[in-house]
């Protein structure tokens, strides 16, 4: 355990880059804010007001570090039903009550609702989300507004939206259209492009301010009125005088309904759900490695979510793409959330005439590029790589969601699940006469290994996965853990992915997660399905070789390296880099090396960010193991990014007598007087004379690579004879 | 503390397949213990019968085993349970069945009444055979109860007895003794140190009993100790099962009560599902 720091000077000391990237994260909750609200038939104003008291109350209340709270596309779906059925009036009174029920999750310390559910089931619900939001706003972005009783028949018409668009005449509505096709590109080509000038706006900002910029110049360029149609844009911004007088005084005597109770329930549980799924997800990607308090941050979103329904906003919960976007800015803690709330709020004081300027069409776009996110055919394909009775199981819940509503659309899923686990095990009894069970024993192994050792009885599915994740939670996640399955005659697909997240979080934070006892599983017949594919075996090598790959083939041949295309998932060796630790490494492949393997190089796919937010990247790089071990750092070319950082809080160690070297290299580190000590006369000199790359140590090996691309052939050989010669002149220090 | 527990050893005779099986386990037990072997019956007295038993019994002349045949008509539970009073049986022998299909073994509905409600130390078998099967592993229980002292001083007897080579006292913790709840790291910390504290009080509680236990019960003999945080009664049969025990001795239920059986607790985990051979002592 390391020894308690002095908190405040930490705090002070990281609080630059909190606000920095408390900043960025503003930029794309405005906008998302705004559309979510118009999405659910609110007032726009109803988003940012979620998304300021959610970063308030969780950032001081919370339990987790570097979430981010606010209005989530996940409700749309159903606030959509709620207002238009309830009124808007009683629409903030269910949000108030539906507030009150996720407290009391979090005083019963709930937490754990989420693994209630197949994650199939859950696929399915979002994507019946996604087509919702997708259809819904798609002819808006066409500047093609229609009213139709069902959600399904939205979907229908698009093609027809599609028709009309191209056929019209009325140039407000061209240009209105155009807002939107242009806006929708930049969604979708915006992740394409790695510029760091271009990514330090995050893309629904830069839709804001071309569309903002685009009516000014006809404002006072060409002295024009806009040309895109008054319907179609933003309206109803109100000022901050206006949001405080327009408080609504919550109207509670139309509460005694069923519908009303189940709009409550459906946005309890869907808040609930996408909260604690977000919360999952960010924990793997917080470089601190901490563990989120989740029942205290479902208390601090619920009552973020009473105080939003009393002042006229939605509901608030943990958001998934803003809180990858918070990550990947150098968050290190809640204040970060709690300053995206003073910029929305100063936004809206400094920028509420501005904001009328946003077409609609433009603003629904991010919407669109959401809904397809959440819908997208690879969320298909995945999971019928898992199995095929997994895809049955997300269509019924996206049939039922879509054409009857979100919970019996889960329940449905549920159903439907059970009925497919029967019919694998050819067994009722076996679930029947187990599910009550205690199923799960934990001990710690005495003598030398000291490593957990976690034994499932029975079936393990998402029945009783909770009993199983209740251990798991009581493991640090530096120790060694082994999962047993020999005695479990049935483990379903929920629990081997939460297996697989284990797995992952294990490997980050500097421990073992073993699953065992499944191979005798595939010898049995009757014996599950997607178990094999969620383990991590390696893909079958693909005969048909790229170009790029028998190019490497044949320099490997040249220069007697071993070469091997295969994907491998083993990455855990890259974990330990700075580089890589608000990323997630998919895995590696055409991996060529020496024949004593110390210095190897492969392509690296990674991720960046989750959901909408989400970048793959491919890059070539370069992985130098070292005999001794150097002090850890990182260092990089100087440049505006590193301006920009060093204003929020990094620093650039400077090596005497190099005045060279300091100017054109960003050096940084932990360590400084090791690591002015290690850059010595012959190391700074290597690196003033050889081309830039990216250097990163982690004490006992370099990570050396150029672009955030694959290379060539002629920069991998480039790359590869920096990297011996590097590892040359550090073995002679 | 008695080394003798067992001075009669009683078995339910019933004419079935399993019968020499059981037979053949109860009556080699009764040659290592020096006890008496009681055979109930429940039915008519018969000579037939007799001479069938007399046959199986043959081969333990040799070892000059003592037996009594009882022959009594009524409901098998009463008939048992009445019996073993009348003939001061200390330890009542009883087969558990296996599920069909899967390798799954528990108590049927007559042996279960039974162990509920007899009174003096039960020991269930999952599969009786002819011929001997070594007992290599013996897995006790070390609750913090007063008769658990006594039931791990029993547990080397047998062990002695059967020249068992190993044995680990398994100590149960509930959750419930960890008094913070896990929530992040801070109280994951806690937690763990709270759990490190209670391993090395239980660990010393245990190796105190162990040191009052003669030397020559415990010579020669692997001992671990293996706590566990979990549900009482289920985790033990589960470790039993894993670690492949070849013996389970458990202490005998407090009482039992209607709402016991309805919300299963402590030993009828155990009785629903047998891990091996359980020795539940009175």
């Amino acid at each position: 355990m390391s020894p308690k720091k002095n908190n405040i000077k930490d705090f002070l000391k990281d609080l630059p880059k909190n606000i920095f990237s408390g900043f960025v994260v503003s930029l794309i909750a405005l906008p998302l804010g705004l559309g979510l609200a118009m999405a659910s038939d609110a007032p726009p104003i109803a988003g940012i007001i979620a998304a300021i008291i959610g970063g308030i109350v969780v950032s001081i209340l919370g339990g987790s570090h570097v979430t981010i709270a606010g209005p989530g596309n996940g409700l749309v779906g159903v606030l959509l039903i709620a207002i238009s059925t309830l009124g808007l009036e009683n629409a903030y009174v269910a949000i108030i009550f539906s507030g009150v029920l996720l407290m009391a999750l979090g005083f019963f310390r709930m937490g754990t609702l989420a693994d209630f559910f197949p994650s199939s089931a859950i696929q399915g619900m979002l994507a019946a989300i996604g087509l919702i939001i997708l259809g819904k706003q798609f002819h808006i972005m066409l500047a093609h507004k229609i009213k139709r009783e069902d959600t399904v028949d939205y979907l229908f018409e698009i093609p027809y939206s599609i028709n009309d668009a191209i056929h019209y005449e009325n140039k407000g509505l061209i240009f209105a259209a155009l807002a939107g096709v242009i806006s929708l590109a930049i969604m979708l080509f915006y992740s394409k492009i790695r510029n760091k000038y271009l990514q330090l706006i995050p893309a629904p900002m830069w839709i804001v301010l071309l569309s903002i910029g685009f009516s000014y110049y006809f404002e006072f360029g060409l002295h024009e009125p806009n040309p895109i149609a008054k319907e179609y844009m933003i309206s109803g911004i109100p000022s901050i005088q206006n949001i405080i007088a327009d408080i609504p005084t919550p109207n509670f005597s139309s509460i005694w309904s069923l519908s009303f109770w189940g709009s409550v329930l459906a946005l309890t549980l869907i808040s609930g759900i996408e909260s604690l799924l977000s919360i999952k997800a960010v924990d793997k990607l917080d470089p601190e490695k901490r563990r989120s308090n989740v029942n205290k941050d479902l208390k601090a979103l619920g009552l973020a979510t009473v105080g939003s329904g009393f002042l006229g906003g939605l509901n608030v919960v943990t958001v998934i793409a803003r809180s990858s976007v918070n990550v990947n800015n150098g968050a290190s803690n809640r204040s970060s959330n709690f300053f995206h709330a003073v910029f929305l709020i100063l936004f809206v004081v400094l920028f509420s005439t501005q904001l009328t300027r946003i077409p609609l069409p433009a603003l629904m776009a991010i919407l669109v590029y959401t809904g397809y996110k959440l819908a997208s055919p690879s969320v298909i394909t995945k999971i019928f790589s898992i199995g095929k009775e997994q895809l049955i199981i997300f269509f019924i819940t996206l049939i039922v969601t879509l054409k009857i509503g979100l919970i019996t659309g889960i329940i449905a899923g549920v159903i439907a699940t059970l009925i497919i686990h029967f019919i694998i095990n050819k067994s009722v009894a076996l679930f029947f006469r187990n599910v009550l069970k205690p199923n799960v024993l934990m001990f710690k192994e005495t003598g030398s290994e000291n490593n957990f050792y976690v034994s499932v009885k029975h079936f393990c599915s998402f029945l009783n996965y909770y009993k199983l994740k209740k251990q798991l939670d009581a493991v640090p996640e530096d120790e060694d853990v082994i999962v047993d399955f020999s005695m479990c005659e049935f483990v379903d697909h929920t629990v081997m992915e939460n297996m697989h997240s284990y797995q992952e979080l294990f490997n980050k934070r500097g421990g073992h997660f073993d699953v065992i006892g499944l191979d005798m599983h595939d010898s049995n017949s009757k014996h599950p399905f997607a178990l094999r594919r969620m383990l991590p075996v390696p893909r079958i090598i693909k005969n048909s070789l790229t170009r790029r790959q028998s190019n490497m083939e044949a320099l490997a041949k040249d220069y007697l390296f071993n070469y091997s295309p295969k994907k491998e998932k083993e990455v855990s060796f890259l974990n330990h880099f700075q580089f890589f630790s608000t990323k997630h490494i998919n895995h590696i492949y055409n991996k060529l090396s020496l024949k004593e393997s110390t210095v190897c190089m492969f392509d690296v796919e990674f991720s960046e960010g989750e959901f909408i937010a989400k970048e793959v990247v491919r890059s070539t790089m370069l992985y130098i193991e070292l005999n001794d071990s150097i002090p850890e750092f990182t260092l990089d070319k100087e440049g505006f990014l590193e301006k920009v950082s060093a204003f929020a809080g990094f620093k650039d160690i400077d090596i005497e007598n190099h005045d060279d070297f300091s100017d054109r290299f960003y050096l940084q580190g932990e360590n400084k007087t090791e690591i002015s000590k290690f850059f010595n006369d012959d190391v700074t000199h290597f690196f003033e004379s050889n081309p830039y790359y990216h250097v990163e140590s982690n004490g006992k090996a370099l990570l050396v690579f150029g672009k955030e691309r694959l290379a060539s052939l002629k920069e991998i050989k480039a790359l590869f004879d920096f990297g011996k010669r590097l590892k040359e002149v550090i073995a002679s220090v | 503390m008695s080394l003798k527990p067992f001075k009669s050893i009683g078995i339910g005779v019933a004419y079935s397949p399993n019968l020499k099986a059981n037979i053949f386990e109860a009556a080699r037990l009764c040659v290592f213990f020096g006890s008496k072997l009681f055979l109930i019956h429940v039915g008519e007295k018969s000579e037939d019968k007799i001479a069938m038993l007399k046959v199986i019994l043959k081969s333990f002349e040799k070892d000059n085993l003592e037996y009594e045949v009882v022959f009594k008509t009524g409901k098998p539970v009463d008939v048992i349970l009445s019996t073993t009073e009348e003939k001061k049986i200390d330890l009542l022998i009883l087969g558990a069945v296996q599920r069909e299909r899967f390798l799954k073994y528990y108590v049927g509905s007559i042996a279960r009444k039974i162990t509920r409600q007899a009174k003096c130390s039960v020991l269930l078998l999952i599969k009786p055979s002819v011929e001997r099967l070594p007992c290599e592993h013996i897995v006790v229980n070390g609750l913090k109860d007063p008769k658990t002292e006594q039931t791990i001083k029993v547990a080397f007897y047998v062990a002695k007895k059967l020249k068992s080579e190993k044995i680990t006292i398994v100590e149960e913790i509930k959750q419930d003794q960890i008094s913070v709840k896990v929530d992040d790291d801070k109280s994951l910390r806690r937690a763990n140190i709270i759990k490190e504290r209670i391993r090395l009080r239980e660990n010393s509680r245990i190796n105190e009993i162990i040191s009052h236990i003669p030397d020559a019960y415990t010579k020669n003999k692997t001992i671990k100790l293996q706590p566990i945080f979990g549900k009482k009664g289920y985790s033990i049969g589960h470790y039993a099962q894993i670690s492949r025990a070849d013996l389970l001795v458990m202490n005998a239920p407090i009482k039992m009560t209607f709402w016991d059986r309805l919300f299963p607790h402590d030993i009828e985990h155990i009785l629903t599902e047998l891990p091996t051979d359980v020795l539940i002592l009175q």
